[in-house]
């Protein structure tokens, strides 16, 4: 394998390929880690409003 | 199926079975890249083969995930399924980044067997057709405001733009191209040798697997931002009633 004359392209094509994945999963959790900050924003928003119309 | 329909349903199911598609996810990965890499050389690309086990299961994702997208179009058009527009959208990005690895590593492969990274050919040239699809479906999902709208305009350029899908299949049949004809799924067989096989099938299957991990991932954030949405409006609307406590904290969403 280290022989091969190839090799930087083997590399090259797995570590793309790697960083292509790793920027969608990373993509994918930080949306879903936002998501969530705005939703509890919002529901503790809406109960805190509710509470304070009750009062 | 139908029940599925509903999100509180979907986000109960999806919280049980993501870990478990995660882990066999990574748990694919990790045999399937050693088996890649215990793999023996091709007899004519040396190990230059072994970029074939992350280009060959990207190409297959490439066309099976627009699959998804044009049935998840039918799903919004003709039957007006509540999560089908959610698969549609989470799907495109997806799409888009395993049509990319297919591109970038074809290419690199492309140089030390070919001797060049780009040939205009039917096959690279409709699969080039296709990650520009994915890119304009993206595009058309952020430029329309209204969800609704915007899903049923993805969901027609979906089904229209499904077209390249044969085309892609075939192009190395009907047209002379430099990118070899198809070598597993054959009428007769497949013509690689089973050592070469394995590997590209475990890789295969590791790679459909991310992808449902993703995108079950991917429509769920989609169902939240429905509900985001909502509440923003709520709160919008109701904004003069509950004060300003609400509309800042929703003016930064």
């Amino acid at each position: 394998m280290t022989q091969t004359p190839h090799l930087g392209f083997i590399v090259a094509a797995y570590g793309l390929a790697a960083l292509t994945i790793l920027a969608m999963v990373v993509a994918i959790f930080l949306d879903y880690r936002e998501l969530r900050a705005k939703l509890r924003a919002l529901e503790g928003a809406a109960t805190g409003a509710a509470e304070g119309m009750e009062t | 199926m139908w029940k599925l329909a509903n999100p509180t349903i979907f986000l109960a199911l999806t919280r049980r079975v993501l870990p478990w598609l995660a882990l066999a996810t990574a748990g694919l990965f990790v045999v399937g890249l050693w088996m890649s890499f215990a793999a023996p050389p091709d007899y004519q690309q040396g190990d230059t083969v072994k970029i074939m086990y992350i280009h060959v299961p990207a190409a297959w994702l490439s066309t099976f995930i627009y699959g998804v997208m044009s049935l998840a179009s039918l799903g919004t058009l003709v039957w007006r399924h509540p999560l089908a527009d959610a698969a549609q959208k989470a799907a495109a990005p997806l799409g888009a980044g395993f049509t990319f690895i297919c591109l970038v590593t074809g290419s690199l492969w492309g140089k030390p067997m070919w001797g060049t990274y780009w040939v205009w050919d039917a096959r690279l040239t409709s699969v080039l057709v296709l990650f520009i699809l994915y890119l304009g479906l993206i595009a058309l999902w952020r430029s329309i405001d209204d969800p609704g709208s915007a899903a049923r305009a993805a969901a027609i350029l979906t089904l229209v733009g499904a077209v390249d899908l044969p085309i892609i299949k075939f192009s190395v049949e009907w047209w002379n191209t430099l990118h070899q004809p198809a070598s597993v799924f054959r009428m007769d067989g497949p013509t690689i040798a089973p050592e070469l096989l394995w590997p590209l099938l475990v890789m295969a299957i590791a790679f459909t697997t991310l992808f449902l991990t993703l995108h079950l991932m991917a429509i769920r954030n989609e169902i939240l931002r429905r509900r985001v949405a909502r509440l923003t409006m709520i709160a919008a609307a109701e904004g003069d009633a509950l004060g300003p406590r609400l509309t800042p904290r929703v003016a930064q969403s």
